[in-house]
């Protein structure tokens, strides 16, 4: 379908959103990411079963942690689709790009910069 | 497996065993084998064709693809639309463009011949009256599945061709072209209309924006398959879909709005007149004319309805000896069915052919694999052009001299089309010449291509798993929008991430375990013994349980199918061969106690015969036919007035004594089906009431018989008999659950009374018999389904793997259903699914070790700390805490998810070839300089 998506989402691969786990999530943010995306099949529809309800808790987790330390636990989220839904994929794209644009570059990169100033 | 596409059966000679088919194979004009399936030459392509996939509602190029799921995935020049302008061949740098491509013939010889032709959907266009063609508004239900779909003609948005707005409401009319003789010479059901209307329903309603209004013009409501009628009902009480009992009159187009007004008659007789928004045409199955001539041209006998004819006791078998069917071209079916079916026809034509199993199997010769353990990374980035579907949207050069630079990297190239066989064997030369121990492929995605360039190093004597892509072309090149820059920068941070998880990797190993090539099948009935048969004819050795003394199941209460076979007949024969066949061992009045193992080497504990003498099987697959029983009801006087029965007993009484002495009879269907105990429809009833009531009219054409029911099923082929009751004069009065029949006894005669719709007044039948169709319920399985393991549904059927794509198997691999114990059916079908079963056994016996994926978990043994987090959280009940107090996941059964190791908090679980590191060094190399 070669639908459109911001360029500043890079994909990794996981068997299952099952794996993804909450230390993967703050690794990135740690690393100086702005956003994360998890994206899993649709619920009762996993692969697995169970995988993604275990990913969406994990996410729900690290959204509470990031609050705390103040990164904003709005900068990760989970989206659920089905492989046949294109365009749906492309609109969750835009959509976190979009809230990650409005946020703005994560306060986690902020020292170095301010030092670097 | 060799797929033949674009090709059709020239002729066929011989008998079954040896075959020789002449195969015409039609230009295609692009070569599958050159095709990279890249898409430049359908970029090009100056011409607007019809959408046939998305069935007219939009255009496509004269260079295509039918669909994304095409095989194979190479594009086809529409010869009736192509210009020849010669621009695809300019552009395709691949040189698969073959504009003299000549329809060719090759002979092949084979020993048994399957046909699925599959069905057309009927073409609406001559009913004039339903305004299709006419107006856009009017579409058909396959045209409106596009229209839901999300690759579809609007992008899954909901809306109406006529204007592109969202329709707010929406009609279904049910049974065009089917149950009509009138205008469509179709009499029969199509069995899945009745369905899919539904669902179409259903995500209408999710789709829309706002309140939608669905409704749906019916005859009857046919959900008779497993678990349907749960659907149905939620449609209907939930989700507010309307279900109108009438056959519409009229659909006229409102001038100018898009609207379209519908007229018919309700029940009670009136003429109404109701306006939608948009009107879909649930349309009929039906056989295309190019099958009848393939059936004549192969000498198959055909039935009125041009469906190929098969037998009760041999449903996939055609009156050719050696060709075999399935599908919708033995009867109109749904997915699950015709799955079943051709897993069905793949074991009977296996039967005759067992003895050359293997015998034209190829394989491939590898080299040892070298240790590559003490080396130094080194390794190689692949970077492809894929024609320009990447160069032209990422400038490739400039990666392949970034990954050169990348540590580790012994040799960075460029590929034209990477997957192409001439740069594959470039690729073995470099690897081998360069001394790679480490592959990275940048081009497209691994979904598709992961397994070819696994190959390429295994045959180079490289580990598989020592290989890494980085999709730069659908995840990058196609889905930016030309912005070529950020693309680049992309495509290098992709390039980067790929090879820092490369230099991760280690060599892993598909463990080959083997096969014990016994069955145990659990139900001597008829799905039972047929599945021993099917297992034992292809020489696979069968233990059969039976609970009872004797083989046989509830089909020893059966006499006569529908269509006159001799079912005690049939059932004998069967039962003789089980007996003598060699590899069948039966054992009755036997008891399963215990069950371990996984797929290819299971041990079941039975205790066998009166003396309970236990027996310990060693087995590769198991088959559960446990069966069902007809349901004992407790309404209707049953059991306190002899005068009422069961269809059962009705079959035995017109046995043994006909219905010479009967007046009146009034059968009532749905007797403890779809109500609140069993929700579910038992799908047999209406047949065995129209059958009983068939035969009660030819003894005795002076009788009267009255079937009250609340929406006649006669699904499939079986609506023929339904007209013929009528014609013989069989009364059908609906009844509706909220208002019952009332049954009264008095010494002359049962006084059944009920409402009837149709004429508006209670009616008051004085029976002398009084015949219930008590619904089926599914054997007692809690004890065995609690030994095996094996999870059912609320009333105790057992739940299949996926109920469209997996039918047959559980979700315990290795263990498969078939008969009345997966869902009631009938002789035919339920000699199906036990076929179809032995057959998904057979595929897993047949082979001479099971290669188990490395994919899979394993614990560190020194710091799992027995929390038991893992065991609960394993989707599949794998992992155990074994003797040493420690987890333990067994890696023939793990199915390699890894939630157990995200999960544990020790993080003593790692899953092979996504290890943490694995996973985090992509991570730290993408945000290499963020912070």
């Amino acid at each position: 379908m070669r639908l459109t998506y911001p360029p500043s989402l890079k994909i990794i691969r996981v068997p299952c959103t099952g794996k993804v786990d909450i230390i993967h999530v703050l690794r990135a943010f740690e690393k100086g990411a702005d956003g994360v995306a998890v994206v899993g099949c649709l619920e009762g529809d996993c692969h697995f079963l169970t995988g993604n309800l275990r990913a969406r808790k994990r996410v729900e987790q690290a959204q509470k942690i990031l609050d705390t330390i103040g990164v904003g636990g709005n900068r990760v989220k989970m989206f659920n689709l089905s492989s046949g839904e294109g365009p749906r994929f492309a609109q969750y794209a835009q959509e976190i790009y979009e809230t990650i644009m409005e946020l703005g570059p994560s306060p986690i990169k902020q020292p170095r910069h301010k030092k670097a100033a | 497996m060799n797929i033949i596409a674009n090709s059709e059966i020239e002729t066929l000679e011989g008998e079954q065993g040896n075959f020789r088919v002449s195969v015409a194979h039609k230009p295609r004009f692009i070569d599958p084998l050159t095709c990279t399936g890249c898409g430049n030459c359908a970029s090009h392509c100056p011409v607007a064709a019809v959408d046939t996939y998305n069935k007219g509602l939009q255009y496509r190029k004269a260079t295509y693809i039918d669909y994304p799921q095409a095989i194979p995935l190479s594009f086809a020049i529409d010869q009736e639309a192509c210009i020849g302008c010669g621009l695809c061949e300019k552009m395709c740098l691949a040189g698969a463009v073959k504009y003299e491509d000549q329809p060719s013939t090759t002979e092949i010889r084979v020993g048994s011949v399957i046909l699925c032709p599959g069905s057309e959907e009927y073409n609406p266009g001559d009913l004039d009256h339903l305004s299709y063609g006419i107006h856009s508004n009017v579409v058909t239900s396959a045209e409106f599945e596009r229209i839901l779909s999300a690759s579809g003609p609007y992008f899954g948005n909901l809306t109406r061709p006529y204007d592109r707005q969202e329709p707010k409401k929406i009609a279904w009319l049910q049974c065009v072209g089917s149950r009509d003789i009138n205008r469509s010479k179709n009499s029969y059901c199509s069995s899945v209309c009745c369905m899919y209307a539904i669902k179409e329903a259903m995500i209408a309603k999710e789709h829309a924006h706002s309140d939608m209004d669905c409704a749906i013009f019916n005859m009857d409501i046919r959900t008779f398959g497993k678990d349907f009628e749960k659907y149905y009902n939620r449609a209907k009480d939930q989700e507010g879909v309307r279900f109108i009992k009438s056959r519409v009159h009229s659909v006229v187009p409102i001038q100018d709005s898009g609207d379209l007004a519908l007229q018919y008659f309700d029940e009670s007789g009136e003429l109404r007149e109701e306006i939608f928004d948009l009107v879909v045409l649930s349309v009929g199955l039906q056989i295309q004319p190019s099958t009848i001539d393939l059936a004549h041209k192969l000498g198959l006998e055909l039935n009125a309805s041009n469906f190929a004819r098969t037998g009760t006791f041999s449903p996939v078998e055609t009156s050719r000896p050696g060709i075999f069917v399935s599908g919708v071209f033995q009867g109109p079916k749904d997915i699950p069915e015709s799955v079943t079916e051709a897993s069905a026809a793949a074991c009977a034509a296996g039967a005759p052919l067992s003895g050359a199993r293997h015998t034209e199997t190829r394989s491939v010769d590898l080299p040892e694999e070298q240790d590559i353990s003490n080396e130094d990374l080194r390794i190689g980035v692949f970077v492809c052009n894929c024609g320009i579907n990447i160069a032209g949207g990422v400038d490739t050069k400039a990666v392949t001299a970034y990954a050169s630079e990348l540590p580790g990297v012994a040799f960075a190239g460029i590929n034209l089309f990477t997957c192409s066989e001439d740069s594959q064997n470039n690729m073995k030369a470099i690897i081998k010449e360069k001394r790679l121990n480490r592959v990275v492929v940048a081009s497209c995605s691994p979904k598709t291509h992961e397994p070819i360039f696994m190959d390429t190093l295994e045959a180079c004597g490289l580990n598989k798993y020592l290989f890494e892509m980085a999709n730069i072309r659908n995840q990058n090149s196609w889905v930016h929008g030309g912005a070529f820059d950020a693309a680049t920068q992309k495509a290098k941070e992709l390039v980067r991430m790929a090879v820092s998880r490369s230099a991760t990797l280690s060599p892993l190993h598909e463990k080959q375990i083997p096969v014990n090539k016994r069955s145990v099948v659990v139900g001597g009935g008829l799905a039972g013994m047929t599945a021993a048969l099917g297992l034992a004819e292809q020489g696979f050795e069968c233990v059969l349980l039976e609970k009872e003394a004797a083989l046989g199941g509830l089909a020893r209460r059966l006499h006569a199918a529908i269509d006159g076979t001799d079912v005690q007949a049939g059932l004998k024969d069967l039962i003789l061969r089980v007996e003598n066949h060699p590899k069948i061992q039966v054992l009755t009045q036997s008891l399963v106690v215990n069950f371990s193992g996984f797929k290819g080497n299971f041990t079941t504990e039975v205790l066998v015969g009166p003396g309970m003498y236990e027996r310990k099987i060693e087995h590769g697959a198991i088959i559960l036919a446990t069966g069902a029983q007809e349901y004992r009801p407790e309404e209707y006087l049953y059991g306190r007035d002899e005068r009422v029965c069961t269809q059962l007993e009705l079959t035995d009484r017109l046995e043994q004594s006909g219905a010479r002495d009967l007046k009146n009879v009034v059968m009532i269907q749905c007797v403890g089906s779809r109500n609140e105990d069993n929700p579910n429809c038992s799908r047999i009833c209406c047949q065995s009431a129209v059958k009983n009531a068939l035969h009660i009219k030819e003894q005795n054409p002076e009788a009267t018989v009255s079937i009250l029911y609340r929406d006649i099923r006669m699904y499939g082929l079986l609506e023929d008999y339904y007209t013929l009751a009528r014609q013989k004069g069989v009364l059908f009065f609906r009844y509706t659950p909220e208002d019952p029949p009332r049954v009264e006894a008095t010494a002359e005669a049962l006084k059944v009374s009920f409402d009837d719709p149709v004429l508006g007044r209670r009616l008051q039948a004085d029976s002398d018999l009084l015949v219930l169709s008590a619904g089926m319920r599914a054997q007692d399985t809690e004890e065995l389904a609690s030994v095996l393991k094996a999870p059912r549904n609320e009333e105790g059927y057992f739940l299949e793997a996926h109920v469209k794509l997996r039918p047959v198997e559980m979700s315990t691999e290795g263990m498969y259903v078939c008969g009345t114990a997966h869902s009631p059916k009938l002789i035919g079908e339920a000699v199906a699914q036990a076929k179809a079963a032995a057959s998904r056994a057979i595929s897993l016996l047949s082979q001479p070790y099971l290669t188990l994926s490395a994919v899979t978990a394993s614990v560190d043994s020194d710091k799992c700390a027995a929390c038991l987090i893992c065991v609960r959280s394993c989707p599949h009940g794998i992992p155990r805490i074994n003797d040493q107090g420690v987890s333990e996941i067994d890696e023939a059964m793990c199915h390699g998810c890894g939630i157990c190791a995200s999960e544990c908090p020790a993080k003593a679980i790692k899953l092979n070839w996504y290890e943490d590191e694995q996973l985090m060094c992509k991570i730290d190399a993408l945000l290499e300089e963020a912070v």
